[in-house]
């Protein structure tokens, strides 16, 4: 790809999703383009861009979601989930008791394994067996990532990073030589594609936040906004998970780290001493 | 350096689970039976054993219903590393005191994730 071309591809992908494109990452793009290459015959990155720069939306779209398609597993970066189990579930069940309703967003959600993850924990609970509603949303960029979530079927190798064998047998169902979830747990699921530079409106009372290892790929400008419209989102006492090498020190004043808490942030210094302690 | 008793009777397994298991700091023995394993085990018990299940004079589970009843028999946790990739085998290893499973074929990835699993990592 010609460095004309990258930068073409780079701004592109930016103004519709804001990634940010570094060309330290080229090889890991033409990778990952090569099944776009495929999918719509093209024999080369330059023959692929010269249609893109004819306002191909369909290419443009198939290109975008490809480039933010992440790699997920479950219960990744355990910390957070023990977190998640040990102070702010606990919390918010207490404070719920009476509407005894939890909502919980995974944003950035890929193949549906963190939201999963978070399904196993709730049932571990077993909180609709006590009258609670709970509802968990996901969402992704990518159509393709949301219809694989949807369908909650794992190959032999998803299913064994980061799954405990336990875990796996209460869950799953062999289903060939793949593993599907079980029903319950999918149907706590709602998935939607959607991009986070878009309007959050229909995301509101969020109890919950996983923002997982996807700010990393937006510019200071982007994180702030995105942090700032899941700030507006997330009720008083709710939580903001983000992936375990991600900080919003420097990015967003809406936030307050928790302490003995890696990765869960709280919207108030009050707040964030309850999960704390 | 904590150490892994790698049972299998494929000899390739073995060489690629050690080379994986040491490079993850580990030292390793290997066994080609449930019966070499046991005298391995009555000499040294490793902190962990990855089992094989289909294994000639003595198989896998047999062997873990034995290691289980040795002095000190409860202490190494036990991984299975089997191609029996069904609900029914899974099952039976952890009633017979299996800690964790894995269905073969394997890579490094699921080898670590399974000892994060079991506090080993």
């Amino acid at each position: 790809m010609t460095p004309d071309d990258f930068s073409f591809l780079a701004q592109m992908v930016r103004r519709r999703a804001g990634l940010v494109l570094t060309v330290q990452k080229a090889h890991l793009i033409e990778s990952r383009l090569s099944t776009v290459l495929r999918r719509f015959g093209f024999r080369s990155a330059d023959a692929l861009v010269k249609d893109l720069r004819h306002g191909r939306e369909t290419l443009a779209r198939a290109v975008t979601e490809v480039l933010t398609t992440n790699e997920s597993s479950f219960f990744r970066d355990r910390a957070a989930f023990d977190a998640l189990r040990d102070r702010v579930l606990p919390r918010l069940i207490e404070a719920r008791a009476e509407t005894k309703r939890l909502r919980i967003w995974s944003a950035a959600c890929a193949a549906g394994q963190e939201v999963y993850s978070i399904a196993m924990l709730l049932d571990d609970l077993k909180l609709q067996a006590q009258g609670w509603h709970i509802d968990l949303i996901a969402t992704d960029l990518s159509a393709e990532m949301i219809a694989r979530a949807e369908e909650g079927v794992y190959s032999h190798f998803e299913v064994q990073r980061g799954l405990a064998i336990r875990r796996l047998v209460a869950h799953f169902t062999q289903d060939g030589g793949s593993w599907r979830i079980h029903e319950n747990l999918r149907r706590m699921v709602s998935f939607h594609q959607f991009n986070l530079l878009d309007s959050y409106g229909w995301l509101d009372d969020l109890d919950v936040v996983f923002c997982r290892n996807v700010l990393i790929y937006f510019d200071q400008k982007t994180k702030t906004q995105v942090l700032d419209k899941i700030a507006e989102m997330l009720l008083p006492d709710g939580a903001l998970v983000l992936g375990n090498s991600e900080a919003v020190t420097g990015v967003s004043t809406a936030f307050v780290p928790v302490d003995r808490a890696p990765s869960i942030y709280a919207k108030t210094k009050a707040v964030a001493q309850r999960l704390a302690s | 350096m904590k150490n892994c008793l790698v049972v299998d009777d494929s000899r390739v397994i073995r060489k690629v689970a050690c080379r994986i298991l040491q490079d993850l700091h580990f030292d390793t023995a290997e066994a080609e039976d449930g019966i070499t394993a046991l005298q391995s085990c009555r000499q040294r018990m490793p902190e962990l054993i990855l089992l094989d299940w289909n294994m000639p004079n003595m198989n896998g589970i047999e062997f873990l219903k034995t290691l289980r009843k040795e002095r000190n028999g409860t202490n190494p946790v036990v991984v299975f590393c089997t191609t029996e990739n069904d609900v029914a085998h899974i099952t039976e290893a952890l009633n017979a005191g299996a800690n964790e499973y894995i269905m073969k074929p394997f890579d490094r990835e699921i080898i670590e994730a399974k000892l994060a699993e079991v506090g080993l990592m």
